[in-house]
């Protein structure tokens, strides 16, 4: 479906609200976001290298710290980031994160790719056949390097934690979603309809056939089929396939199942996507893309975030005043030719600003209904929860 | 047309500018005078909106000319093309390809035959490397705007990736052909950084990654490089007392309002934490034990003619 840009969808509550020091109308309001009862799962999108992890994490433990049970589910993060939030334990399962303050709570978990798919064969396969299926080498690949496995595993891994937080009278409020650093930020939505496609389609029917019935159902193709992928593979592929898939062949269903489920959670108007961004003229393409996919998808947009945004401390003098005007000092004493130089710091940075905003401006020209928030850089990266707070006021705008 | 085709592989974490130094480094060659192939392998299209033009085919085209006489061709892998075409040139297919395609097979090996990908992708770029047209390489060199460093060591590994599956069959025949290529003096694999902690503690893990697997490391190329605006004596000054008082004053001959000075030392106090903090990635990378180039930031963002401008400071880096 081509993207035709829609409105967002309508929220149980209202997400905007202007208080007297809130942001303004157009600006999207993230505390008032995270204190929604009617905000269950926030999912971080955006293309690689936007900060889409650090501003999960931030957003999680702004939550948590205003009184939400919040559990973040992170893919990839930095290891100083990792361990400050006590991810040092890879056994794919929440901890909770020590330091946290106020009402809340925060459980924090680094996906494993492999453990989750492992997992859900242990959970729907018979002792046996998950034994084999576990020790076959085209599962093995498949779930250590399939490039959609993450994505698939992300997505699963989200149905699981939704689902446990609804088992407990306590347990998780909001669950707050990195997704993977893919080639494009859409494969975490294509990847489940991929595989599951894949899984339950028609070649592996094909290699079902002679397992179970006569091959000339599918006529002469059948043969050239087989040989054909001889050639290309190996007999020992092929073998390990169809081992693969007969022992496999009960848990389709629930793959395709599940991969409905998930996306059916991702429609929900309980769940809020936030897009994130740099001020780049790539990763606002990207951005712009994104919104698009996701209102034809009719998934819950709810803002868009661009993080590292340049600010100047004088907003009133441009690039180009600034510039003329170092030129008008050059050739004084120690304190003109610092003047001067301090000038050409300006309008270096005023330079910059007015880049990035005139990509944001275009941004919203063409998504007009799409509030957004602005991330100034930080001097840093962020390695403590002091610097996620620092990122959570700036993502609030109350910095 | 040359002796031999260089291959360089351009890696680098998301955000770092990877596209734009891989199409920099195809342009510094073709000012040589070098015809030269960039690809790229990721469907992104990035090479296409870098230059400006429509979404390349899966067809090698002409994109740019080099000062020097040399052309850029660009090409966009798709796996799935890919994949029939190497079908069609070593099993003249051409009806059974379509069946193979009928019956998902071609998304079955494209998708989720592991590593099958990863050799169709490695395997063009190998192809035409090794092309000939009366007996002579068709190109110069081939540059590859290369998955993100995470996953560069693995990508190029294509053997290893196979080597649990296919223990015979042309799809490991190719395997290792592509791998005789990687690890011969005729490939390079260069790292895209900026100068921030992630980016940097990520490309000297990968340096490490690649060289265990036995790859050759060309250069780590330092990307979006800030100048130093504010001279040794200057940043002593911003330092002293008074010293938004005296910016004031001085300030009085340029026409603009001396009660900007306070702002303006504090952007000039941020300017110089900002290049410290640079400096001190830069020292991480110099003792790395790899050539470092750096390649400077470019206030108007990324066209055409700042692609050239890059390709300029590569050749005079001696990158190519």
């Amino acid at each position: 479906m081509p993207g035709r840009p829609r409105t967002t969808p309508t929220r149980t509550t209202t997400p905007h609200y202007r208080g007297a020091t809130g942001p303004s109308a157009d600006a999207l309001d993230v505390d008032a976001l995270l204190a929604d009862p009617g905000t269950q799962i926030v999912v971080c999108c955006g293309s690689g290298g936007v900060g889409k992890t650090t501003t999960s994490a931030a957003l999680a433990l702004r939550a948590a710290e205003q009184g939400r049970r919040v559990c973040v589910l992170t893919i990839d993060p930095a290891r100083r980031l990792a361990q400050s939030m006590g991810l040092t334990e890879l056994d794919n399962v929440p901890r909770p994160v020590a330091g946290v303050e106020g009402p809340g709570r925060l459980d924090a978990m680094m996906l494993d790719m492999k453990r989750t798919f492992d997992e859900v064969v242990e959970a729907h396969a018979s002792a046996d056949k998950a034994r084999q299926i576990l020790a076959n080498p085209f599962y093995q690949a498949l779930s250590s390097s399939f490039a959609g496995t993450q994505e698939y595993m992300a997505m699963e891994k989200l149905g699981q934690l939704h689902g446990e937080a609804a088992e407990h009278e306590d347990g998780w409020d909001l669950i707050v979603v990195d997704t993977p650093p893919s080639r494009s930020a859409l494969d975490f939505l294509d990847a489940p309809e991929r595989l599951s496609s894949l899984l339950d389609g028609r070649f592996i029917r094909l290699m079902l056939a002679p397992a179970k019935g006569p091959a000339r159902l599918f006529g002469a193709g059948f043969g050239v089929i087989t040989s054909m992928m001889n050639k290309l593979l190996g007999a020992q592929v092929l073998t390990d396939v169809q081992t693969f898939v007969a022992a496999f062949d009960t848990l389709f269903g629930g793959f395709r199942q599940r991969s409905e489920q998930t996306y059916a959670l991702l429609q929900d108007p309980r769940t809020a996507f936030l897009v994130v961004a740099a001020p780049e003229a790539s990763a606002m393409r990207e951005a712009s893309y994104f919104v698009e996919r996701l209102a034809a998808e009719r998934m819950p947009l709810a803002g868009l975030v661009v993080n590292r945004v340049s600010r100047t401390a004088v907003d009133d003098l441009g690039a180009d005043e600034a510039a003329a005007a170092s030129r008008r000092l050059a050739g004084g004493d120690a304190t003109s030719t610092l003047a001067a130089e301090l000038l050409c710091v300006h309008a270096e940075r005023a330079q910059v600003r007015e880049r990035e905003e005139r990509l944001v401006r275009r941004f919203r020209a063409s998504h007009p209904t799409v509030p957004s928030a602005r991330v100034a850089a930080l001097a840093t990266d962020v390695h403590d929860l002091d610097g996620l707070r620092i990122v959570g006021d700036l993502l609030a705008g109350r910095a | 047309m040359g002796a031999t085709t260089q291959l360089h592989v351009v890696t680098g974490k998301g955000g770092t500018g990877k596209t734009t130094v891989a199409a920099a480094l195809a342009i510094a060659l073709a000012d040589q005078g070098q015809r030269v192939l960039l690809c790229e392998v990721e469907g992104r299209q990035g090479i296409a909106q870098l230059f400006d033009v429509p979404p390349l085919p899966y067809e090698e085209r002409r994109i740019a000319s080099g000062l020097g006489g040399g052309q850029v061709h660009a090409l966009a892998i798709d796996p799935e093309a890919a994949l029939l075409e190497y079908l069609d040139m070593y099993y003249h297919l051409g009806r059974a390809g379509k069946l193979l395609d009928r019956f998902g097979v071609v998304d079955f090996a494209t998708t989720i035959a592991p590593g099958v990908r990863d050799v169709l992708l490695t395997g063009k770029a190998y192809e035409a490397a090794r092309r000939k047209e009366d007996g002579r390489f068709v190109y110069d060199a081939v540059v590859m705007d290369a998955p993100p460093t995470g996953r560069i060591t693995r990508f190029l590994n294509v053997n290893a990736e196979v080597a649990g599956l296919a223990k015979v069959g042309p799809v490991r025949k190719q395997a290792d052909a592509i791998m005789d290529m990687l690890h011969s003096d005729t490939s390079r694999v260069h790292l895209v950084t900026v100068l921030e902690e992630m980016p940097v503690q990520e490309t000297l893990d990968g340096v490490t990654e690649l060289r265990l697997a036995g790859l050759p490391v060309g250069h780590v190329l330092v990307n979006l490089v800030r100048p130093a605006l504010l001279s040794e004596a200057s940043q002593q000054l911003l330092g002293t007392d008074g010293v938004e008082q005296a910016v004031a004053d001085a300030l009085e001959p340029s026409g603009v309002d001396a009660g900007h000075a306070p702002a303006l030392v504090e952007e000039g106090h941020a300017h110089v934490a900002r290049q410290h903090l640079q400096d001190a990635q830069h020292v991480l990378l110099d003792d790395a034990d790899v050539p470092v180039h750096d390649l400077p930031w470019l206030s108007e963002g990324v066209d055409l003619g700042a692609l050239f401008e890059l390709a300029q400071t590569l050749r005079d880096g001696k990158v190519v």
